[in-house]
């Protein structure tokens, strides 16, 4: 295995095994994760973004499981582990921090509690340096007054200082990793401003590495050196920020960038025909090809490879090659 | 241009109580709606922008006489909300609700999961019986096709369709009274991006066909500079500034819209732009800051934006209405 890659994931396979039929919702994904990089994992909904992430820490709710694959982080293969060695993986190696920070964080305890805790039970500190720890976390991801606040309850907080508190818990164990699921989307535009201010600011001071999970192509462009495009549990495209944005190959890519409104300029949107498919019966041969304007016979029939085109260009398309696709710019 | 609507210094606020052993007492309000106009022409569209709890959503129940104002006035066609809704007439306020109809952000709460899209889209029809009933129908039918819909989604229930779908039976559904004024309340903030831009392009279709005039409201500027003709961005309560929208994107005059503004990731990854961060969070709109709202996150703020609130003026006299004292120096 290539070992300049902090994390690397390879064919995993997490599926849902409920009563309707079997949930196909990560079908194959392989993605890399270099050290001090932050990757982007964009998609829509349903597409195993949000799975990928549980996958990787072992966090995938019933009926979930993952089937198959390796998640290798620095050499070991996380999915080998047993539960007890995950624990110390969680919080020390990964952590992530969720989409909702209001229901990530528990009502009945203070703020402060609920990062001491993580720390005193895995470096076995006494509450007295646990507390000064926490102010001192707290005070890092910005929150004013970090003495007083400790002290105060989850309701007591805005959107914003929640998602700040979710973060300064990821970080208490210093993790290698921050896994961040749509971090800013139930907020609002200048608290999504701050929050993407702190975490690449922590990313700059702590060198940590960052997988960053969203639907906004606005997110990315700004954060991420290296974007991996999902799609129904598989993936499309993968590369480097400017070679996705200005030399898509895959045609998802492609209508995700003219779909998108833009305040930098005004056109009518390019639209993506029909819906996000159902995955228990996914569409046969290439999943985006029901609607894929490109789409051809052995789009049907074939189930597209993820090929390399050149350094870190991957693309899962069997037409890449005859395709002029469109940038964004 | 003929203003279709019209808001005169609308003023709403919610009384907060505080509640005693015996008697509950008045302690403060919440300034939803403080003395807010605007206007909008026939056939053209006025992007609300704004944060959570700025009082969009509020300004447009006003607006359509879901709330009482406690001040000011709202015109609708030419006629004032909500005397026409006091009218003892009943035919007459039926008529007059029937011109105005409302999108809301939510398809999944929207819709009876116990009636079919056929029942939904044709209860318009039942209440004001505008059209005959031998034609409810035809109508229903030429609706759905009209949202991209089929005519055999008519005996299906909402469980059965996705979000976008469901957003488009909505749409047909706020359309089959044949309505003049749509109200569009964050009508794609829950949709997937692919099926955002098929729900923005079917909003700006409709309107060119049926010269629509639309109220649309958003937090999110993309969409927001995609469909709208002027734009009116609100700050607690207040309109802070009111422009065209190629205008105001482009040259905005208040420091919020410009933190705004700026605060919206591109996706493009050349474009480097200078990023604004607001310090800290909205403020209670239950005691606003005094003088200039905004004050207390402005860079720019100076003694008289503590005391005196600025008014909303065309400061350039180029109909970009603005309300701050500093805005010559951001021409």
């Amino acid at each position: 295995m290539e070992d300049h890659h902090i994390l690397n994931v390879h064919e995993l396979k997490t599926y849902f095994y409920t009563e309707n039929g079997i949930v196909k919702a990560v079908d194959g994904i392989s993605f890399q994760l270099g050290e001090r990089e932050i990757v982007g994992l964009v998609g829509e909904s349903g597409s195993g973004k949000t799975v990928t992430a549980l996958s990787v820490l072992r966090l995938v709710p019933r009926p979930g499981r993952i089937v198959s694959g390796k998640v290798y982080l620095e050499g070991e293969d996380l999915l080998a582990k047993s539960e007890k060695e995950m624990a110390r993986v969680r919080g020390r190696k990964v952590a992530i921090v969720f989409q909702d920070p209001s229901s990530s964080l528990d009502p009945l305890f203070t703020v402060g509690d609920q990062v001491q805790e993580i720390i005193m039970y895995h470096e076995g500190m006494p509450k007295k340096e646990a507390v000064e720890r926490t102010t001192e976390l707290f005070q890092r991801v910005g929150i004013p007054e970090p003495e007083k606040r400790i002290h105060m309850y989850p309701h007591e907080f805005s959107g914003g200082m929640r998602q700040r508190i979710c973060i300064a818990r990821a970080l208490a164990l210093s993790p290698k990793i921050l896994f961040a699921d749509e971090p800013t989307t139930n907020l609002d535009v200048t608290i999504q401003a701050q929050v993407l201010d702190l975490m690449r600011g922590l990313h700059n001071n702590l060198g940590m590495s960052m997988v960053i999970i969203t639907h906004d192509m606005g997110i990315v462009a700004d954060m991420a050196q290296r974007i991996v495009v999902l799609y129904a549990g598989n993936v499309c495209e993968a590369a480097n920020t400017h070679d996705l944005f200005y030399s898509p190959k895959h045609p998802y890519t492609e209508a995700l960038l003219e779909a998108v409104p833009r305040l930098d300029r005004h056109k009518k949107l390019g639209v993506i025909k029909g819906n996000i498919p159902n995955l228990i019966e996914p569409p046969s041969g290439c999943r985006f090809h029901p609607r894929c304007p490109y789409a051809k016979e052995i789009c049907s029939q074939k189930v597209p490879e993820l090929e390399k085109i050149d350094g870190n260009h991957y693309v899962a398309c069997h037409r890449w090659r005859e395709l002029a696709l469109v940038g964004g710019a | 241009m003929e203003e279709f609507v019209k808001a005169q210094d609308l003023v709403k606020y919610y009384p907060v109580y505080k509640r005693g052993i015996l008697l509950k007492k008045q302690t403060g309000a919440v300034h939803a709606v403080d003395g807010v106009s605007f206007s909008i022409a026939k056939g053209q569209t006025l992007g609300l922008v704004g944060e959570s709890g700025c009082g969009k959503s509020t300004t447009a129940k006003v607006l359509l006489g879901l709330e009482r104002p406690d001040a000011g006035h709202a015109f609708v066609d030419e006629k004032e909300v909500h005397e026409t809704l006091d009218d003892t007439n009943d035919e007459k306020v039926r008529r007059f609700r029937r011109g105005m109809q409302m999108i809301f952000q939510n398809p999944y709460g929207s819709l009876d999961p116990r009636m079919t899209v056929y029942d939904i889209v044709s209860e318009p029809c039942v209440i004001h019986q505008h059209i005959p009933r031998s034609e409810w129908n035809e109508k229903v039918y030429e609706l759905l096709r009209m949202v991209g819909l089929e005519e055999y989604h008519a005996e299906r229930y909402p469980h059965e369709f996705s979000g976008g779908q469901r957003q488009r039976i909505c749409i047909a559904r706020a359309l089959a009274s044949d309505p003049k004024l749509i109200v569009a309340d964050e009508p794609v903030s829950s949709l997937d991006v692919s099926i955002r831009a098929q729900i923005l392009n079917l909003i700006m279709d409709l309107q060119k066909e049926k010269e629509l005039t639309y109220l649309y409201i958003s937090h999110d500027l993309s969409s927001v500079r995609q469909v709208s003709h002027h734009v009116a961005v609100m700050y607690l309560g207040k309109i802070f500034e009111y422009a065209k929208s190629e205008e105001l994107f482009d040259k905005p005059l208040n420091p919020y819209t410009q933190a705004l503004i700026s605060a919206v990731p591109i996706p493009d990854p050349k474009t480097k732009r200078e990023r604004i961060i607001l310090a800290g969070d909205v403020p209670s709109p239950i005691n606003p800051p005094s003088g200039c709202r905004f004050h207390p996150r402005c860079r720019y703020a100076t003694e008289i934006c503590k005391k005196q609130e600025p008014p909303l003026i065309d400061a350039l006299a180029k109909d970009h209405f603005v309300a701050c004292h500093h805005a010559d120096k951001f021409v």
